[in-house]
C-alpha cells in the first residue's frame, strides 16, 4: 500500500492552487458569480493551455491522457477555490459521455473543440419533475425522415446560458433513452438562467419540436440510460472532490478566524465549544477526503465502483453541509454576509449537494445494493 | 394545573385569526418572498406593507396588549400578547420587534415617566420604527466590550463610535442605543441606553449585505453626534447594561418561532402531498414522512416551551428567567435551521432555487436556508446562549476571562 501522490501530481496540485489563487481569488469568484455569463472566459483559455481540459482525454483528441487522480486533484484545488466556470459540465460530464459513447468523428470534432477551449458543453437530463431516475427521462424524440423531434422541457442544465452544444437525453419510442448533441443557437430552443444558492449557470432548456439529424446521436439509439449512469458515477466522484476541496478551505479558515478573533479579551478559539466544533469539522473532513482518494484509485484500476461512488457522494453531502455550516457559526454574524468569504462556501455546499445525485438517491442506491 | 384558555381568550383567538387570514391576503408578492423576521427589510413592497399592518394593529388596538392603557396599550396580560404573537406569526404576518418588544418592554420597564408617555404612543400607533444599536466590529458575543462613547457636554451628550448588524437601520427613525458614558469604566459597568433620532447631524448608514447580496444590516456610524440629555433612559448615567441584558430576555422568549415553523412545516406539508417524483408522491416516501414527522415533534415541544417561558414571565415579573428564555430561543433558533435543511434536502434540485417562477413555495426553503442560519447567531449566539443556560440555569461555574484595558 502506498497512499502517497507522485511527485508529477504534488505538482500539479501546487500549480493548480497557485494558478487559481492568484487568477480566481474569492472577490473575483463573487464578481463572477454575479456576472450574467457566470464564468470567465479568460480564466478558462488558460485552463485549456494548462492542459485541465484535455486531461480526461486520450492524447489522439487533444488530451493529455491523465489518471482520474489528477481529475480530482484539479477538482479538489477548483473546489477549495470556489472558481466558477463551465469545467464541470464540459469536462468532466460532456467530454466523458462523447469519450465513452460518440463515434469517431464526434469524438474528433468535438473533444479537440473541449481540449482547446473552444468549446463549452451543457447536459440536458433533469426535467422539471427533478428526478434524477431514468424513468424521469420523459421527453419524447419522434423520428422523422433522417431526423428527430425533440420537444419538452429540461431543468438544471448547467452552463447551458453559455455552451456551443448541449447533450440532451430524450427518450425515442420503443427504444428508450437516447443522447443528442443539440447546437444551443438551434432556432428552435430556448434557454433561461435559474437563479440558484449557487448563483451558478443552472438554466432550464425548453426544445420547441427542434429538429436534430440522425448523425447527432451520441451512442447508439436507446444506450443513453447506460451512458449517463456510468458517466454520472464518475462525475459524482468528481463532485466530492470539489466538495471535499471546499470542506478543507472551511475548516483552515474557521481554526484561524477562532485564533484571531478575540471576545471576553481572549480568542474564542480558547473555549471548548468552539475547539470541539473544530474538531468535528476536522473529523468530518477527513474521512472525506481519505475515502475520496480511496475511491478515485478504484476508479483507475478499472474496478466497479457504484456503490462507492454512492456512498462517497452521501458522505460528502452530509460533511460539506456540516463543515461549511459550522463554519459560518464560528465566525458568527460577519460569516453571514456577501463580503466574508465562509459564506460562499456555505452557498456552494448546498448546490454541490444536487449534483449528480442528492443524498436519497444516493443512500436509495446504498440500500438497493446491501438489501 | 390548567393547560386550558377562558373562554374570553378563546373568543380573542378566534378573533386575531380571522384578522390575519384577512389581512393576509393583501400582502404583496415581495412580502412573501422575504417573510415576517427582519427580512421584512428587503423590498420596498414588503416594507410598505409592513407600514401598513402596524397601521391596521394600531387601530384594532392590538399593537402592545400587554401594555398598560396609558401608554397607548391595551392593558391585558401577557398571555394575550402571546395568543396575539402566535397567530400573527402562524399567518406570516410582520411583527414590529425593535419597537414593541423589545425597547418599548425596556421603556416601560426603566424609563422615567416623562420618557414613557413621550416614547412609547408613536411605537404603538406605529409612526416610529427603531432599530437596535448594540453589537460593534469587536463587541458581539462580548457585547459588554463596547467602545461607542457618549460624553456629558452641558445639556447633551456627544456620541462617537461604531454600531453593526443593526438590522434595517435604512428603514428605521430612531435608534435605541447602547454606550459607554462613563469613559474609566470597563464591560458593563458605565454603559447607558439613548433614544437617538437616525436624523441627527454626524450619523452614517452604510450598507452590509447579506450572503446572497440581500441588504438587510447596516454599519451605523456616530461622529459628533449631539444627543439631548432627556434622551438618557432612566436620567440617570450608568444604569445601561441592566436595562439590556433585561431587554435581551424580552427578544429571546418568542413563541413567533415556533408558530412561524409551524406555518413553514404546514406550507411544507401540502407541497409533498401535491408533488409527484419518480411516480409517486413525496409525502409515500417513508423517509420523507419519518422526516417530517420529527420536526412536527420538535415544533409541538417547543412551543410548549415557549408558553412555559411566557408562563414564568407572566406569574413572575417582567425580569424573567434568564436560562428560561435562552433555552427558547436556542432551541428555536435552531428548529428554524433544522426546517430549512430538512424542506432544502426534500425538495431535492428544487431546493436550490430562489424567489423566481421556477421556485416552489416563493422560494422560501432556499431563502431559510440562508437566513435561518442567523438566528443562531443574532441576539446572542447559541453557544452564548449555552453559556447562560449552564450558568444560570444549572449553577455552574463561570470561566474568568482576561480584563479588557
Amino acid at each position: 500500500m502506498d497512499l502517497s501522490f507522485s511527485s508529477t501530481q504534488k505538482l500539479l496540485r501546487d500549480s493548480a492552487a497557485k494558478f487559481l489563487s492568484a487568477e480566481c481569488p474569492y472577490a473575483r469568484v463573487k464578481e463572477i458569480e454575479d456576472s450574467e455569463q457566470g464564468y470567465d472566459p479568460v480564466i478558462w483559455a488558460q485552463m485549456a493551455d494548462l492542459g485541465w481540459l484535455g486531461c480526461a482525454l486520450p492524447e489522439e483528441y487533444g488530451g493529455t491522457a491523465s489518471s482520474f487522480v489528477d481529475l480530482i486533484i484539479i477538482q479538489e484545488e477548483i473546489g477549495r477555490r470556489l472558481a466558477p466556470s463551465p469545467f464541470f459540465s464540459t469536462v468532466v460530464q460532456c467530454s466523458e459521455l462523447i469519450r465513452a459513447g460518440g463515434s469517431e468523428e464526434q469524438k474528433s470534432e468535438l473533444l479537440n473543440a473541449i481540449a482547446e477551449g473552444r468549446l463549452i458543453m451543457s447536459l440536458a437530463q433533469y426535467e422539471p419533475e427533478a428526478s434524477y431516475l431514468e424513468s424521469g427521462i420523459k421527453m419524447q424524440a419522434t423520428p422523422q425522415g433522417d431526423q428527430y423531434i425533440l420537444s419538452g422541457v429540461k431543468m438544471f442544465a448547467m452552463d447551458a446560458n453559455i455552451c456551443g452544444k448541449l447533450i440532451t437525453a430524450a427518450r425515442v419510442p420503443d427504444m428508450g433513452v437516447t443522447l443528442f448533441l443539440v447546437d444551443a443557437d438551434h432556432p428552435d430552443i430556448s434557454i433561461s438562467k435559474i437563479p440558484t444558492i449557487g448563483k451558478d449557470n443552472a438554466c432550464e432548456v425548453i426544445l420547441n419540436n427542434a429538429a436534430v439529424p440522425k448523425s447527432d446521436v451520441i451512442g447508439e439509439v436507446g444506450d443513453g440510460w447506460e451512458l449517463l449512469e456510468k458517466m454520472n458515477a464518475k462525475a459524482a466522484v468528481a463532485k466530492a472532490a470539489e466538495m471535499v476541496g471546499g470542506s478543507k478551505a472551511c475548516v483552515t479558515m474557521a481554526g484561524e478566524y477562532a485564533k484571531m478573533r478575540e471576545q471576553y479579551g481572549v480568542p474564542i478559539g480558547g473555549n471548548q465549544a468552539i475547539q470541539h466544533y473544530l474538531a468535528n469539522m476536522l473529523v468530518a473532513y477527513d474521512t472525506s477526503y481519505s475515502y475520496l482518494y480511496q475511491v478515485a484509485c478504484m476508479v483507475d484500476e478499472g474496478r466497479d465502483f457504484a456503490l462507492e461512488a454512492s456512498t462517497l457522494k452521501a458522505c460528502c453531502n452530509q460533511n460539506y453541509k456540516f463543515i461549511s455550516e459550522r463554519a459560518v457559526q464560528i465566525h458568527g454574524a460577519i460569516g453571514t454576509t456577501r463580503e466574508c468569504d465562509i459564506s460562499l462556501f456555505y452557498r456552494k455546499a448546498k448546490a454541490c449537494e444536487y449534483a449528480c445525485g442528492d443524498t436519497f438517491l444516493h443512500l436509495d442506491n446504498i440500500a438497493d445494493s446491501l438489501l | 394545573m390548567d393547560y386550558n384558555l377562558t373562554k374570553q381568550q378563546i373568543a380573542l383567538k378566534k378573533e386575531f385569526e380571522h384578522f390575519f387570514q384577512e389581512e393576509m391576503k393583501k400582502a404583496p408578492p415581495e412580502y412573501w418572498q422575504s417573510g415576517q423576521f427582519e427580512t421584512v427589510y428587503i423590498s420596498d413592497a414588503g416594507w410598505e406593507f409592513y407600514k401598513y399592518m402596524k397601521g391596521r394593529y394600531a387601530e384594532k388596538g392590538w399593537a402592545a396588549l400587554a401594555w398598560p392603557i396609558e401608554y397607548g396599550g391595551a392593558g391585558l396580560t401577557l398571555m394575550e400578547q402571546l395568543l396575539f404573537d402566535e397567530a400573527q406569526s402562524l399567518y406570516g404576518a410582520p411583527r414590529d420587534i425593535y419597537g414593541i418588544r423589545m425597547f418599548g418592554q425596556a421603556v416601560l420597564v426603566f424609563a422615567t415617566e416623562e420618557q414613557r408617555k413621550r416614547i412609547l404612543p408613536p411605537i404603538v400607533s406605529g409612526e416610529i420604527q427603531y432599530c437596535q444599536g448594540w453589537s460593534e466590529p469587536n463587541a458581539g458575543s462580548d457585547l459588554a466590550a463596547l467602545t461607542t462613547t457618549a460624553v456629558r457636554d452641558g445639556n447633551e451628550y456627544v456620541v462617537n463610535g461604531q454600531k453593526t448588524w443593526t438590522s434595517g437601520a435604512h428603514r428605521s427613525d430612531k435608534i435605541f442605543l447602547l454606550a459607554r458614558t462613563d469613559p474609566n469604566s470597563s464591560r458593563g459597568e458605565g454603559l447607558s441606553v439613548f433614544n437617538v433620532d437616525l436624523k441627527l447631524p454626524g450619523i452614517e448608514i452604510r450598507p452590509v449585505h447579506f450572503m446572497n447580496g440581500d441588504h438587510v444590516f447596516n454599519e451605523v456610524y456616530f461622529t459628533d453626534v449631539r444627543v439631548p440629555a432627556s434622551e438618557l433612559i432612566g436620567g440617570e448615567e450608568n444604569d445601561g447594561w441592566r436595562q439590556t441584558r433585561a431587554t435581551m430576555n424580552f427578544e429571546r422568549s418568542l413563541i413567533a418561532f415556533f408558530a412561524g415553523t409551524r406555518r413553514r412545516l404546514d406550507e411544507f406539508i401540502e407541497y409533498v402531498k401535491t408533488t409527484k417524483r419518480d411516480g409517486r408522491y413525496l409525502a409515500e416516501n417513508p423517509i420523507i414522512r419519518h422526516k417530517i414527522a420529527q420536526l412536527h415533534v420538535d415544533i409541538e415541544v417547543g412551543r410548549s416551551l415557549a408558553y412555559s417561558t411566557a408562563f414564568a414571565e407572566l406569574s413572575g415579573n417582567m425580569l424573567f428567567s434568564a436560562a428560561a428564555a435562552s433555552e427558547s430561543r436556542v432551541f428555536g433558533g435552531e428548529l428554524y435551521q433544522r426546517v430549512a435543511n430538512v424542506t432544502t434536502e426534500i425538495m431535492g434540485l428544487y431546493g436550490q432555487v430562489e424567489s423566481s417562477r421556477w421556485a416552489p413555495l416563493h422560494g422560501i426553503a432556499s431563502d431559510g436556508y440562508q437566513f435561518n442560519i442567523g438566528f443562531n447567531i443574532g441576539g446572542g449566539t447559541s453557544e452564548i446562549q449555552r453559556n447562560i443556560i449552564a450558568w444560570i440555569g444549572l449553577g455552574m461555574p463561570r470561566l474568568k476571562t482576561v480584563k479588557t484595558k
